[in-house]
């Protein structure tokens, strides 16, 4: 049991930062940047994906045994789309105004391949638990690099953050940022600074393993 | 005839599908590095993208009145049969034109432009011309943003570019640069 | 089921009917659970779009407190209880009395950056525009939405005379009743702004029924209106 708990808690923690489907991965950018405007904007579309993303790993993954592998991945984007729909929906009755900002790309959630590529990839041959843990933190990364992107975007565009100002009024938003350029150059600085961390890592390990190696 | 020209204009230039809506991103950073190469992936595009209008405004107009609800999973479905089958129908009919672009259209269908297209032009309430135009400015955009990116990517290829800088980093900040130009376009067609 | 298919299914090759019938039952599920979000949300989303759009037209329209759909047939003005598709309706807006006000037309046209949706109550007692709203726009942030952020400017349009046609001049210039400041650093906008009002007016004006002749309240209408406008 203590086995599984750890197992779980793994697959947790890789998706949140050693395989974060956006930084690492690479994936899921097409409604990462489009509605990363604002930190605000980040949390909806974040917890929009969260949901899709947990509800359809539980099911595909509690349905494995039943779905032929031949209409695997038609039977996948139906249980996803039907789950997109549904948050589109509720988003719609319960907040119109998180709805109109983020408008046409909750049903593009569809096409995010982060939610796809999980059930191919994961829930489909895994324990319900497993899938649950994995999508778990497939979305908290994903949710922790739209909030991030979102919140350093509004920050410099905008001198707020969730809305609040930062600086006061002498601050001069860098208005570039909150647009579509802005996404763009923000999150290939992001990227950078991954790949920045990851060569240092590198560095470090080998490091340590020539002094180890000197210690023999 | 101004607004299907405001329509073209705007989706071509000023709200490029790639530059400004970020759709498409897969292709456009993954499948830029050929200028040739990405040409064709853009004609293909285009060419899915009519298709899907059409099928959209089909689908809009004598189904979806009826169950506005099916929407997503009615376009989803609709528009990769359809595609299959005019994918089968040109390798039976033309094979050098399914060598040329065949290739390119499963990549095409589960992009998220062409989605994306189909529920943009409803949200807009588009008619059918308006549809159509609206789908060639949207393919023409992305054949010119997926082109120019290759075009730079290849003057890249001689420099001396730092490793870690590379790849896809390094195609966002370039992408960043080209959709800055592109924000050149705004104001085009309101001015005067 | 008949051995071959049994055959097949223990080779690990399911037969097609199976395929079919997975693809069936997931479709249909799908659909049971759609279409039971759809109906549970359908009332709130109504409902939300009703008062978005009422909370614009009273914006427009000072003073208003009911209101109604118009749409243009047969070269006269009637009250709409229905939506159709297609149809471009302008809405009519009434005092606490029941006494006709002015109207609230939309209208849409190129901006600087994407399409702007503008909303704006005009009086043609007066020949006059009472107010503007923007219901949607991607205009630059900054600088472009001032048009409806920049209460400056929204405030230009109190009646602004719409005779022979409004003008936007550069801010600080307006002089003439017809006359539109415009924002410094966004003046596309602001005269995208005011040629979609002109165009408007152009569709428009025309159209209406003569001062004082407008279409009297219906109170069929007027009651769940305001009922829900209470709630």
């Amino acid at each position: 049991m203590a086995k599984s708990e750890k197992q779980a808690y793994d697959e947790f923690i890789k998706g949140v930062w050693r395989e974060n489907p956006v930084f690492v991965q690479v994936l899921g950018m097409c409604p990462m940047l489009a509605v990363t405007n604002s930190a605000i904007n980040g949390v909806a579309m974040g917890m929009a994906t969260f949901f899709v993303l947990m509800g359809s790993s539980f099911l595909v993954s509690l349905l494995k045994n039943l779905i032929p592998k031949q209409v695997r991945i038609s039977c996948f984007i139906i249980i996803i789309a039907t789950f997109v729909t549904v948050v589109d929906y509720v988003l719609l009755a319960t907040l119109p105004g998180i709805h109109k900002e983020l408008g046409a790309f909750i049903p593009l959630i569809v096409a995010n391949c982060l939610i796809l590529g999980r059930q191919e990839a994961f829930a489909s041959r895994n324990t319900i638990r497993m899938a649950l843990a994995d999508a778990l933190g497939m979305a908290a990364g994903f949710l922790f690099a739209l909030v991030a992107l979102g919140g350093i975007r509004e920050i410099l565009g905008e001198g707020k953050l969730f809305g609040i100002s930062l600086f006061g009024d002498n601050f001069e938003p860098w208005v570039i940022m909150i647009l579509p350029p802005g996404g763009f150059i923000t999150l290939g600085l992001m990227l950078l600074f991954f790949n920045w961390l990851e060569e240092k890592k590198k560095k470090l390990d080998a490091q340590v393993a020539a002094t180890e190696g000197s210690d023999l | 005839m101004g607004d299907l020209g405001w329509i073209f204009i705007s989706t071509l230039l000023i709200n490029n599908f790639v530059l400004a809506y970020f759709l498409g991103l897969c292709p456009f950073l993954g499948v830029s590095g050929k200028l040739e190469t990405s040409f064709r992936l853009g004609l293909a595009t285009i060419f899915v993208m009519v298709i899907t209008a059409l099928c959209a405004w089909i689908l809009n107009t004598y189904i979806l009145i009826y169950a506005p609800y099916l929407r997503l999973i009615s376009f989803i479905v609709v528009i990769a049969s359809v595609v299959q089958l005019i994918e089968m129908a040109i390798k039976k009919l033309s094979p050098a034109l399914f060598r040329a672009l065949g290739i390119f259209l499963p990549l095409i269908t589960t992009n998220c432009a062409i989605l994306g297209l189909a529920i943009f032009a409803t949200n807009k309430g588009y008619g059918l011309w308006q549809g159509l135009v609206y789908a060639l400015g949207a393919g023409c955009g992305f054949t010119l943003a997926i082109v120019l990116m290759a075009g730079l990517r290849e003057e890249v290829e001689m420099s001396n570019v730092p490793t870690m800088v590379k790849g896809i980093a390094f195609n966002l900040i370039v992408s960043g640069i080209l959709s800055m130009a592109f924000m050149g376009f705004a104001g085009l067609f309101s001015a005067g | 089921m008949s051995e071959e298919k049994q055959a097949a299914a223990e080779a690990g090759e399911p037969s097609s009917n199976r395929l079919v019938g997975t693809l069936a039952v997931a479709g249909l599920l799908s659909g049971i659970i759609i279409i039971t979000v759809y109906l549970a949300t359908f009332d709130t989303i109504k409902e939300n779009k009703a008062r978005e759009l009422r909370e614009a037209v009273f914006r427009v329209l000072p003073g208003v407190d009911k209101m109604q759909r118009f749409l243009h047939k047969e070269g006269a003005l009637v009250v709409s209880h229905v939506e159709e598709k297609g149809e471009k309706p302008i809405y009519g807006g009434y005092d606490k009395a029941g006494k006709f006000v002015g109207y609230a037309i939309p209208n849409a046209g190129p901006g600087f950056q994407d399409t702007v949706s503008v909303l704006y109550g005009y009086k043609p007692a007066e020949r006059v525009v009472v107010g503007m709203w923007i219901l949607d726009s991607r205009e630059t942030p900054g600088l472009g939405d001032k048009i409806y952020k920049d209460a400056e400017f929204v405030a230009n349009f109190d009646h602004l005379s719409v005779d022979p046609k409004i003008v936007a001049v550069k801010k600080g210039r307006k002089a003439k009743p017809n006359e539109v400041d415009a924002i410094t650093g966004a003046t596309i906008s602001s005269k995208a702004v005011v040629r979609i009002i002109n165009e408007g007016n152009e569709r428009w004006l025309p159209k209406l029924s003569k001062p004082g002749l407008e279409p009297a309240l219906e109170k069929v209408e007027a009651t769940p209106e305001k009922a829900e406008a209470e709630k």
